[in-house]
């Protein structure tokens, strides 16, 4: 038993969670988490997602050719590369999300803590609760309250617990750093924050599901610099916890933030390591051009 | 740096605005024209009779149209009934589900339906409900209104649904909310005034038809107590009141046109208020 689910809840949630087909990997230890620690209890593995010749294709054009990485947990990978080489297709692959476009096909394979997210039976709703996705443009619900647009993830999945609920309020809402700015008017509008509160809003309302793995796309690109230096220091705040992947198309935010990048180009992945040596001494020539701004 | 034809390029410019402004009001026009006039004919006839009395018979003067104005109300209660959930159902397949090809077909016959004279609806609904039914009836003439709302809230709400952003849509799918309940609970909710504003038009755009009503609902100068039997409806008894010979009738057809009028012109006015303070208010 899942103590901050409710028996109903725990019935939807994957049945795959925490069998793992992958014999190598050390049995999750049976941590009894209060409901006051919303972390996703992973901590005892080092890759949260495992990629293997990852191609995708919308139609007859192949966006994604054969990429195979591993995604550290509880670090933050960060994907860069020009426009259109794949970079966000990627990201949506790693929770399905690119299967919205109905002509979208892909072939290899992705495990998330060994767990083949592609499998036959496995549905993408299933997937998308244990890995979340903030996008570029913050979209909280119109129609809803900051404190409804936080608990939007629980609510219609089933949980009915008000106590509960709010206690994911208010932490979700602490672990985005944005509780101290909005705790006076849960019920105001959600769209009367400023840019920068709403897409910590959406970070929020993402970690409110407690997904395991947070993905990114351009999170900071479209707010100005202060709103991102306060998003970029949460998401180093939540890599204690989460395994996050960032898509960025800025060069100092990849080399300040996160652990290890990833750079595409043209569908393939050129180059994967620590950022360190991405940003200082790549093994490739292509890679060193586009991160000293030679081209892209 | 003056051009040559400088005020020449004026005076073109302040001409069609002139132009356009003329037509702008050439289109309020009409309506002013017509509540003029139904004020002026109709305004003396509408009491407090007009609203809870009976039709009198001919030569007595007085009397009301409270059969028919319930009446249009529960044409329009049953038109409801068959053409919203149907209308909006569709409308939801179209945005949220169909493929762009069987979306095509669907879209070309719902505009081809709304096309359709209404009295061609009267004589197919006639055909498929009143004759084997052995009589008209206010069903017929429920069924033959809600036939027509169904393509007009079905485009609407499509047109609707497809305005609500589709970061919302990746939002809710990303938080593992699944598809049916992202639609009911975050895009039909964020597109709901919208949808209702199809609805309420719809309603307004079918409460006024009389052709479909001649041969479904027929008419009735008493009060209908059974579905199954012919019901008045202020359209029907405006018609039958405009083609008599009487002046007492004929003051009572202007007075219905009134109220109908008016009727419309509420819902109209009522949807403006509705879809004003969109995204501001929240529940």
């Amino acid at each position: 038993m899942n103590p901050t689910m409710t028996p109903g809840e725990e019935k939807t949630i994957p049945q795959t969670r925490r069998e793992s087909k992958d014999e190598s990997r050390e049995p999750v230890p049976n941590v009894q988490r209060s409901t006051l620690d919303p972390r996703p209890s992973t901590a005892s593995t080092d890759t949260a997602l495992t990629v293997r010749n990852l191609s995708v294709f919308f139609g007859d054009n192949h966006v994604l050719k054969s990429v195979s990485l591993d995604i550290a947990a509880r670090a933050v990978t960060a994907i860069i590369g020009p426009s259109g080489c794949g970079k966000s297709t990627f990201l949506r692959a790693l929770n399905r999300m690119h299967e919205l476009v109905p002509e979208a096909r892909m072939t290899g394979e992705i495990r998330l803590f060994g767990d083949d997210i592609y499998a036959p039976g496995i549905e993408p709703v299933i997937v998308r609760r244990r890995v979340g996705m903030v996008f570029q443009k913050s979209n909280p619900f119109p129609t809803m309250s900051i404190n409804d647009n936080v608990t939007v993830g629980l609510r219609l999945n089933g949980l009915r617990d008000r106590k509960l609920l709010a206690e994911r309020t208010e932490q979700s809402l602490r672990m985005a750093a944005l509780w101290d700015e909005v705790k006076d008017r849960l019920h105001a509008a959600a769209i009367s924050l400023s840019g920068g509160q709403q897409q910590r809003l959406c970070i929020a309302r993402a970690l409110a599901v407690q997904p395991e793995v947070l993905l990114m796309d351009e999170p900071a690109s479209a707010l100005d610099p202060l709103a991102t230096s306060k998003i970029e220091d949460l998401i180093l705040e939540l890599k204690k916890d989460y395994t996050i992947v960032i898509v960025t198309h800025n060069m100092q935010q990849a080399a300040r933030m996160s652990d290890f990048t990833a750079f595409f180009y043209l569908g393939d992945l050129v180059e994967f390591d620590t950022t360190r040596k991405i940003f200082t001494s790549p093994a490739k020539k292509q890679t060193e051009d586009y991160v000293t701004g030679r081209f892209g | 740096m003056t051009a040559p034809n400088h005020s020449w390029r004026k005076f073109k410019n302040a001409l069609m605005q002139a132009v356009t402004l003329m037509c702008a009001i050439l289109v309020v026009a009409p309506l002013v024209l017509v509540f003029y006039h139904l004020l002026k004919e109709g305004f003396s006839s509408v009491n407090w009779a007009f609203f809870t009395q009976l039709p009198k018979p001919v030569g007595e003067s007085g009397g009301g149209m409270a059969n028919a104005i319930v009446g249009t109300f529960i044409l329009l209660g049953q038109a409801a009934v068959l053409g919203v959930p149907i209308g909006v159902l569709g409308g939801v397949f179209l945005s949220e589900y169909g493929s762009s090809r069987l979306n095509w077909w669907i879209r070309f016959t719902a505009d081809v339906l709304n096309g359709v004279p209404s009295i061609t609806w009267g004589m197919v609904v006639y055909a498929l409900v009143v004759v084997p039914m052995k009589g008209f009836s206010a069903l017929a003439g429920g069924i033959v209104l809600g036939l027509m709302m169904i393509p007009l809230v079905m485009r609407t709400t499509e047109e609707v649904l497809q305005l609500v952003p589709n970061g919302y849509r990746e939002a809710a799918l990303a938080l593992g909310i699944a598809k049916w309940r992202t639609i009911v609970q975050i895009v039909m909710r964020t597109a709901l005034k919208g949808i209702v504003t199809g609805v309420l038009l719809a309603l307004a755009r079918v409460a006024g038809e009389t052709a479909p009503l001649l041969f479904t609902a027929l008419g009735n100068r008493f009060w209908t107590h059974k579905l199954t039997d012919p019901i008045a409806a202020m359209p029907l008894q405006i018609f039958e009141y405009a083609k008599s010979p009487y002046n007492d009738w004929h003051r009572q057809a202007w007075a219905g046109a009134l109220v109908l009028l008016l009727l419309v012109l509420f819902v109209n006015a009522g949807v403006r208020v509705l879809t004003r303070d969109r995204f501001q208010k929240q529940s």
